[in-house]
């Protein structure tokens, strides 16, 4: 039983995080930080688009260093 | 006549606009996934999205539409993001050049013995989201002009048409090389992904849908940036060998 459930978990992980969980980590970080920002009247749109640009590169540069 | 005419035409552009993501989406995903998860993703998605219409009728404009983009958005950003960093580092790795889509290999991330639930998730959620805007753009239009008839011919024949130029582009798009329509899959995904996770949490972008384009610049951009990064990376070690007599 426990191992289903550990495996049911292990495919949504891998399903939806992958192979690099801080591209998830940072997605989610920068939504919830727009809606805070947008919540306090800021707008806040270009915050994803910042957030994308930068965990791509820091993505790619580990993954050069860990091939 | 002239407000029939305006009504079909308006909601015949707006529905084209929507229809484009979809196309973009399912097209993207099953050329560089396989074509059986996608379009099995897209007939679950206009399935669900039948059934939907069927229900709902007129009080579609109830369902919370912004939950929904932000999870899609959420997704797309993911994984968008995840194919653009293997897309851009196999370009570096190997040029403009490589295998086409009929060429024997397939992505390691594609299973072979199972579904790719990645691919038909992908299309699915890409068909219904955009499926339901274009309900949401006949209900409006159709709705409060009293030509819901002409308004939901006008939407069906935009998802058609844009539909049909999209398999029509398939063979060209074929020819490409895995690792360069990976590259432009992810650049899609990623776009539309930031779009619709701002949208979600009720954000609003500059230009409304115009800044989907700027950002699809942007991301372009930054890409090739990284790219000659990861080029120059790959070249470095080499030429940094000492030389051999």
């Amino acid at each position: 039983m426990l191992s289903a459930i550990a495996g049911f978990g292990r495919f949504w992980y891998r399903f939806i995080v992958g192979d690099d969980w801080t591209i998830a980590v940072t997605v989610v970080v920068a939504v919830a930080l727009s809606y805070v920002l947008l919540r306090a009247g800021v707008p806040a749109w270009w915050l994803v688009p910042v957030a994308v640009i930068a965990i791509l590169g820091i993505s790619l540069r580990r993954a050069r260093s860990t091939s | 006549m002239s407000s029939l005419f305006a009504v079909a035409l308006t909601t015949f552009l707006a529905s084209a606009v929507e229809a484009i993501e979809m196309v973009a989406i399912v097209a993207g995903v099953g050329a560089t996934r396989g074509w059986r998860a996608a379009l099995a993703g897209t007939a679950a998605g206009f399935a669900v999205l039948a059934v939907v219409v069927a229900v709902f009728g007129l009080a579609l404009t109830a369902i919370p539409i912004g939950p929904l983009r932000l999870v899609v958005g959420f997704l797309l950003l993911v994984f968008g993001l995840t194919w653009l960093r293997k897309g851009i580092r196999r370009v570096a790795a190997n040029g403009l050049r490589g295998s086409t889509m009929h060429g024997p290999d397939t992505d390691e991330d594609v299973p072979r013995d199972r579904p790719d639930w990645t691919g038909f998730v992908l299309c699915f959620k890409g068909v219904l989201l955009e499926g339901l805007e274009v309900a949401f753009i006949v209900v409006t239009f159709g709705g409060t002009s009293s030509l819901l008839g002409p308004a939901a011919v006008a939407g069906v024949a935009a998802v058609v048409v844009v539909g049909a130029l999209g398999v029509a582009i398939q063979p060209a798009v074929r020819r490409i090389p895995r690792s360069v329509l990976q590259l432009v899959v992810g650049l899609l995904l990623t776009t539309f992904g930031t779009f619709w996770a701002v949208e979600g949490i009720g954000g609003e972008w500059p230009g409304g849908d115009a800044s989907i384009v700027a950002l699809l610049v942007l991301y372009t951009a930054v890409s090739a940036a990284y790219l000659t990064v990861e080029r120059g990376a790959l070249r470095a070690p080499a030429s940094s060998e000492p030389a051999r007599s």
